[in-house]
């Protein structure tokens, strides 16, 4: 199958080393009076997957919204060239995506082409083109015609991220992509954007919740608390289990199973039951 | 960023793709072509029927003969052809007009409100252009000005008022689609009881005279109505058949709109002003016609498309349809007085929706 996306496939490793495909230096989000991500500084570095870890409520889903446009923030996030980027540069795949009724997937898909169209708002030739190759790419075919809101959690999210390559954009966001997939469809969402990474060159930048996943999928981890950047590196440094412990307020051991990294909830010691009469 | 990388092999997954991307993509031209053929049929079925009937060939032949550069015998006297042309035509091709502005622009509100109860009049273009022509009909104010006459000018202004009075009050088409709506609900309240208060000053037969405006009808004197309305039609049209994609997008929220490269508030703003206008405009001609701009794009939602780039054209065709279809009735069914086309509208859309409702198949957005 040929790449669908054009964007940043002269990957060397020079040219990887040179620019990085997105940055953010001290970037700064508050709601109200209450700063939710504080001073963030990263790197992401063309065609690398760096995975943003964290508990809830940490600042991982303003950041990617902050890096999107979504939420007002200080400081300055540039892609390579320095321009802040928009939405023919980066696409995101939303935590709980909209799935309007009536739609069909290849409306649905075709809508990523948005950025891309003059003051008509019509799809040219070449936009129709990479919608329907995309929808070939990720095997999307059978479904083109069905509607959006009919699918499962796992077609939905697959027709989610056929619409982000539409964008063409070459960093992909991800936020929580996978919370509302069972172990299945998390594993296959999570492999399918891994194998786009490598086939279209892509950038992948993702808030994810599964620290195992995490550990597996990406080259970088960037541990967040309380808007801050706690620990950063490549996973084995980042998954340490006092740090984990701390920073999620629960006991977790990380063990090696078959060459990969799985954090487990560690066992809690229970005051034990009282014994039942006889 | 051109896309030199597709497949080239043609997979019979590739055509089913392809032609999947061209239906979303498309304009359902079936429909298009059978909605035109409906149009016209019923456009000289109209045309033809009334208290001095037309013979259709006669009809037929007069339209062509009208056309330059072909000559063709229409066969009708010099009266009828009179008829034809300074008091069926006009009156038709009005109520097309009229018909097709409110069906656009109650799809346009439908999709920026994300709201299926999305109606033309939603933010108080009834209530204020229903209170200036009150004004203009019981207590002679007099805002005449070009071609516009003293109800029409005085009902315009007051659309236009009441719909920038909502927005003011939510400031802007930025914000919510939630807090415009309470806007509208707002002006729409004051501007009814501006009007009902207005209403109750008059004498009885002012009061008749005010009401009937109020109910909505097609009266014209020769070209005069569908000169005035002709413009905004043209212009806005243009506006919200460019805007139409965008209103697709907007089903998915402002967040994702805005990462997919959309500005919603911009859009939502342009959308707003262009259909309030093409409304405010209907109404300063045939008063207020009740129903048309809420339900026709529930008919096409429910018979061709879900998708607003079908929704927007097709309900200017049906709106055009049923309310030159309805206009026979209201001419007829009482002749030789006539029935405010208003009043029929609503005896008809009540009910269909009612239908519509009761098997649930209507969309949310």
């Amino acid at each position: 199958m040929s790449p669908v996306l054009t964007a940043s496939t002269q990957g060397s490793e020079s040219a990887i080393r040179s620019a990085p495909a997105l940055s953010c230096r001290d970037v700064r989000v508050s709601f109200r009076d209450q700063e939710v991500v504080c001073g963030v500084n990263l790197e992401l570095d063309t065609g690398q997957w760096l995975g943003i870890i964290g508990p809830n409520g940490a600042g991982k889903s303003t950041l990617l919204r902050s890096i999107v446009g979504l939420a007002d923030y200080s400081g300055a996030i540039a892609l390579g060239d320095g321009r802040t980027p928009g939405a023919a540069d980066v696409a995101l795949v939303p935590q709980a995506p909209i799935m309007p009724k009536g739609m069909t997937v290849a409306e649905y898909v075709l809508l990523g082409r948005t950025a891309h169209l003059g003051w008509l708002a019509r799809e040219s030739r070449a936009d129709r083109e990479i919608a329907s190759s995309v929808l070939n790419r990720l095997e999307l075919t059978a479904f083109a015609d069905r509607f959006v809101s009919t699918l499962s959690g796992g077609e939905a999210q697959q027709v989610v991220v056929a619409r982000a390559l539409a964008q063409q954009c070459p960093v992909l966001l991800l936020d929580e992509p996978t919370s509302a997939l069972d172990l299945g469809h998390q594993v296959s969402v999570l492999e399918l954007v891994d194998d786009l990474r490598r086939t279209e060159g892509l950038s992948v930048l993702a808030a994810m919740h599964d620290l195992s996943a995490a550990a597996r999928f990406a080259d970088r981890l960037i541990l967040i608390d309380h808007g801050r950047i706690v620990a950063e590196g490549r996973p084995a440094a980042v998954l340490q289990p006092d740090l984990l412990s701390a920073v999620y307020g629960t006991p977790l051991t990380v063990q090696p199973i078959d060459g990969e990294l799985v954090v487990l909830p560690e066992p809690r010691r229970r005051a034990k039951p009282p014994k039942e009469a006889p | 960023m051109a896309d030199a990388s597709l497949p080239t092999t043609a997979l019979p997954d590739a055509d089913a793709a392809h032609s999947a991307v061209r239906r979303a993509f498309g304009m359902s031209i079936g429909a298009a072509v059978v909605g035109v053929v409906v149009l016209v049929a019923v456009g000289l079925f109209s045309a033809t029927s009334g208290a001095a009937g037309l013979p259709v060939k006669g009809v037929l032949g007069a339209l062509f003969d009208w056309v330059p550069l072909i000559g063709v015998d229409s066969s009708l006297s010099t009266t009828q052809e009179n008829i034809l042309f300074e008091i069926r035509l006009p009156r038709l091709v009005l109520g097309m007009l009229v018909g097709g502005s409110l069906g656009v622009a109650g799809a346009s509100y439908q999709g920026v409100f994300r709201n299926p109860l999305g109606d033309p009049y939603l933010l108080g273009v009834s209530a204020g252009a229903g209170f200036g022509a009150v004004l203009a009909l019981g207590f002679g104010l007099d805002l005449s000005w070009g071609p516009f006459d003293t109800v029409p000018a005085a009902a315009f202004a007051g659309a236009l008022v009441a719909v920038l009075a909502s927005m003011a009050i939510a400031r802007g088409g930025g914000a919510s689609p939630a807090t415009l709506l309470l806007g509208g609900v707002a002006m729409a309240a004051l501007f009814s009881a501006a009007q009902t208060y207005a209403i109750q000053q008059l004498n009885e037969t002012r009061a008749r005279e005010v009401l009937s405006w109020l109910f909505g009808q097609l009266n014209t004197t020769g070209w005069k109505q569908v000169g005035i309305l002709l413009p905004y039609v043209v212009v806005c049209g243009v506006v919200l058949f460019i805007h139409r994609r965008h209103l697709d997008v907007l089903r998915m929220g402002d967040d994702e709109a805005r990462s997919l490269g959309l500005d919603p508030a911009r859009s939502r703003l342009v959308v707003i002003v262009a259909a309030s206008l093409l409304t405010a405009a209907a109404v300063s001609v045939s008063g207020l016609i009740a129903f048309v701009g809420l339900v026709v794009p529930h008919i096409v939602r429910l018979l061709i498309s879900h998708s607003y780039r079908v929704i927007v054209p097709l309900s200017a065709l049906v709106g055009a349809t049923f309310l030159a279809f309805v206009d026979i009735g209201a001419r007829t069914l009482l002749a030789p007085s006539e029935l405010p086309v208003g009043v029929i509208t609503a005896f008809v859309g009540a009910p269909f929706f009612a239908v519509v409702l009761w098997r649930d198949r209507w969309s949310t957005t």
